[in-house]
C-alpha cells in the first residue's frame, strides 16, 4: 500500500501553481479559491507569513493600521486605514490585524503582523504545501514544469510570489566582506562603535534609528540625497518615523547623512576603511569605522526564470511585467506580492505605486486572480449593470472611499463601460495603465492622484471613440469629493455617455 | 545581470552625461530610477500630465502623434523633457517597439537636476538646438 502523503497538493498537474506563502501568495490563493480556480500552493517555509516571519529587523512595521479610524472597522472603506490586513469576504476574514494590536503604536509589531497572516490563512481556509522548495522551472509545450524538493508540478500558469527576499549588494570592491541588513546583530553589540551604514532608504534609516542609543557615531552614506516621504509624497521614500537620525544630522548632532559614492571598502585591524567620493559636495573621503552595514536592499530570487525568458530590470532585481503582472517577455508566468512593483503603471508626478507593500499588492493579487480566472479559465466575473442616474454618485463615492483607489493611487481604477445593448457596466477594479493603453468601448475610469504640489484629487479618464482623455476634479480640504461641485464637474465630463 | 557600475559605464557613453565625473554619474545612476517596458507598452502618453524625463538605456521606441509614427528613438535618446520644462502635457506618445529599458527622472525633480548639473543641461540644450535646426531646414 502506497504511503499517504500528509501534505496537501501532491506533485502533479494543476491549472495554476502559486509559489510562496507570504501575503501576496495568500491573497492570490484566497481569491483564486473563491473563483473556483483549482491551484497548488507550494512554499519552502513551514508556515505562512513570508518576510514577516523575520522582518522588519527591529520588529515594528512602517505601515499603519489604525484601530480607530473615520470609517468603521471591517468595512471596505476601512481598508485605507488598515494597511496590513489581507482582504477577505466574510466578517471574520476582514480587518484581522487591528484586533491583534496592543495599542502601543499604530504601526503593528512584526509578531502581530505575522499572527495576522496566520489567522487570515486559517480563517480563509488557505492550504499550502509547506517545506516544499522551488528548485527550477522549464517549459514543456504549453505547460510550465516547476521542479521542487517534493517533485514536479505542471501548470499552464505559474504565479511567483516569493518576494524581494534575496539580500542584494552592488558590485563595490570589498563589499562582499560587509554584513548585509539581514546580518545585523543585537544592537548592544554596537555599543560605543563608529558605524557606516551604506544606503539611505528605509532599511538604512531603520538601522540608524535603532542604533542611535548605542553607536558612538553613525554615518549613513549613498550617492543620492535622502528622499523623505513627507516631501516625496511617497511611502517608497524614508518614512517619517525613522527620521530621527536625519534630524540629528541636520542639527549637527554628530551623526552624519552623507551623499557619496562608495568606491571600495577595505578590512583593517580594528574594523573597516571606507573610500568614498562626495557627490553633492565633491571631494575624497576616507572613513575609518568599526562596522559597515550594507543596507542596500533585496532582489527577487527568480532562480532560472531569466534563462527561461523572463526579462528583468533594476539590475536584474525585478522582472519586467505587463499591467496585469504577467512577465512582459514570457507569457504564463505571473507575479504577486512585492514583486509587482515591477509593473510600473503611470507613476504620475514620479510617485510610485504602493505595490511594494501589503496595502498595495493585496489589491494587485485580487485583480490578478480575477484576470487569470477570466482570461485563462473562462470564469464569468459578475459585472453589474449601473443605472445611468446613479453613475456620477457611484463614481464620486468610489473616489472618496474606495480603498483600492487610495492605496494604489494612479495605479488601480474603477472602470465603467458604456454599451448600447447592455447599458452601463461596472468593469470592476482595473490597472489604470491597461485602461488608458488598451482599446475598448466608450468607458470611464476614476482613481485618486497626488500632484507634485501635494494636492490629493480625483482623476477621471474618459474613453470616447477609442481615444482616452485625462481630466481631474477639484481637491477638497477634507478629501470629500461627494459635493455638489464635484457632481457638476463629473456630470459635465460624462455628458453624452449617460443619455 | 547589470550592476550599478555597468549603468554608470553606460551613462558615461551617453552624450547627455558625457561631461560628468564618475561620482556624479553614480549619483545620476542612483537619482534616476530604472524602468522596463514590454513591446507595445506606452512610456509617455500624449495629453497626460505627470510624466517623467526618460533616457533610453536599451531598446527602441516609436514616437507617435495621434497614432501616427513621426520618429524612432533608441539607446542614448531622451524624451519627456519638453513637456516638463514647459509645464504642459506631452504632445506625443512614446511606445516601446520591443523590450525597453529606460532611466527616468520624475518630472518634479528635473529642474533641480538640470540646475545642479549644468553640463548635462548644456548637452540637452545642444540636442534641442539640433532638433530645432532640423525642423527648420525646410525654411532654408
Amino acid at each position: 500500500m502506497a504511503k499517504l502523503d500528509a501534505k496537501p497538493f501532491p506533485p502533479g498537474a494543476y491549472p495554476v501553481v502559486v509559489i510562496g506563502s507570504g501575503p501576496g501568495a495568500l491573497q492570490t490563493s484566497y481569491t483564486l479559491r473563491r473563483l473556483g480556480i483549482e491551484h497548488a500552493v507550494v512554499s519552502e517555509d513551514d508556515g505562512p507569513g513570508g518576510m514577516f516571519r523575520r522582518f522588519p529587523l527591529f520588529q515594528r512595521l512602517i505601515t499603519w493600521t489604525k484601530p480607530y479610524a473615520i470609517r468603521e472597522r471591517g468595512t471596505r472603506g476601512y481598508e485605507w486605514y488598515d494597511w496590513n490586513s489581507l482582504i477577505g469576504e466574510s466578517d471574520d476574514e476582514r480587518a484581522i490585524v487591528p484586533g491583534l494590536m496592543d495599542g502601543v503604536s499604530y504601526f503593528p509589531t512584526r509578531a502581530e503582523m505575522e499572527q495576522g497572516l496566520v489567522t487570515f490563512a486559517e480563517r480563509g481556509g488557505i492550504t499550502v504545501r509547506y517545506g516544499c522548495t522551488w528548485e527550477s522551472t522549464r517549459r514543456d509545450g504549453e505547460e510550465f514544469v516547476v521542479t521542487t524538493t517534493d517533485g514536479e508540478f505542471r501548470a499552464q500558469a505559474v504565479v511567483v510570489a516569493v518576494g524581494m527576499t534575496k539580500p542584494w549588494k552592488p558590485s563595490i570592491a570589498g563589499l562582499d566582506e560587509v554584513p548585509h541588513y539581514v546580518d545585523v546583530r543585537p544592537v548592544r553589540e554596537y555599543a560605543g562603535k563608529r558605524i557606516f551604514v551604506m544606503g539611505k532608504r528605509n532599511s538604512g534609516f531603520e538601522i540608524a534609528d535603532a542604533l542611535l542609543p548605542w553607536a558612538r557615531q553613525i554615518v549613513l552614506g549613498s550617492p543620492r540625497p535622502a528622499r523623505i516621504s513627507v516631501l516625496a509624497k511617497s511611502t517608497a521614500a524614508a518614512r517619517a518615523r525613522y527620521l530621527q537620525p536625519y534630524e540629528d544630522h541636520v542639527l549637527g548632532g554628530g551623526n552624519i547623512v552623507l551623499d557619496a559614492a562608495i568606491e571600495r571598502v577595505e578590512r583593517t585591524a580594528p574594523g573597516y576603511r571606507v573610500f568614498a567620493k562626495g557627490t553633492t559636495m565633491p571631494g575624497d573621503l576616507v572613513l575609518d569605522v568599526d562596522e559597515v552595514i550594507a543596507a542596500t536592499g533585496f532582489s527577487t530570487p527568480l532562480l532560472d526564470l531569466p534563462a527561461l525568458g523572463v526579462g528583468t530590470f533594476y539590475q536584474g532585481r525585478l522582472p519586467s511585467q505587463t499591467p496585469f503582472w504577467e512577465s512582459a517577455t514570457l507569457p504564463g508566468i505571473y507575479f504577486a506580492g512585492s514583486i509587482t512593483q515591477g509593473a510600473i503603471g503611470l507613476k504620475k508626478f514620479g510617485i510610485p505605486s504602493n505595490s511594494a507593500a501589503v496595502h498595495g499588492f493585496r489589491y494587485n493579487a485580487r485583480t490578478l486572480a480575477m484576470h487569470l480566472a477570466e482570461k485563462r479559465f473562462g470564469v464569468r466575473i459578475d459585472r453589474p449593470v449601473v443605472d445611468p442616474k446613479n453613475v456620477v454618485a457611484y463614481l464620486l463615492d468610489e473616489v472618496t472611499k474606495a480603498p483600492e483607489l487610495w492605496n494604489q493611487q494612479s495605479y488601480l481604477a474603477r472602470a465603467l463601460s458604456f454599451n448600447e445593448t447592455r447599458g452601463i457596466t461596472d468593469e470592476g477594479i482595473v490597472p489604470l495603465a491597461h485602461f488608458v493603453d488598451a482599446t475598448g468601448p466608450d468607458s470611464v475610469a476614476v482613481t485618486v492622484e497626488t500632484t507634485a504640489e501635494g494636492e490629493i484629487r480625483p482623476a477621471v479618464y474618459v474613453r470616447r471613440g477609442g481615444r482616452v482623455d485625462e481630466h481631474s476634479l477639484a481637491p477638497h480640504p477634507m478629501h470629500d469629493f461627494e459635493t455638489a461641485d464635484h457632481d457638476a464637474q463629473l456630470s459635465s465630463l460624462l455628458k453624452g455617455l449617460l443619455d | 545581470m547589470p550592476q550599478t557600475e555597468e549603468i554608470v559605464d553606460t551613462l558615461a557613453q551617453l552624450t547627455l552625461f558625457g561631461d560628468l565625473s564618475k561620482p556624479q554619474l553614480e549619483e545620476v545612476a542612483h537619482t534616476f530610477e530604472e524602468e522596463s517596458f514590454g513591446e507595445g507598452q506606452r512610456i509617455l502618453r500624449q495629453g497626460f500630465t505627470g510624466g517623467g524625463f526618460y533616457v533610453i538605456l536599451e531598446g527602441e521606441a516609436s514616437v507617435r502623434i495621434d497614432g501616427q509614427e513621426i520618429n524612432k528613438i533608441s539607446r542614448g535618446d531622451f524624451f519627456g523633457e519638453i513637456s516638463i520644462i514647459l509645464g504642459e502635457p506631452p504632445s506625443a506618445d512614446v511606445v516601446a517597439l520591443g523590450p525597453l529599458r529606460c532611466l527616468v527622472l520624475a518630472g518634479p525633480d528635473v529642474r533641480d537636476f538640470l540646475i545642479s548639473h549644468p553640463t548635462a543641461m548644456f548637452r540637452m540644450l545642444q540636442t534641442e538646438a539640433r532638433r530645432l535646426r532640423n525642423s527648420n531646414l525646410w525654411r532654408s
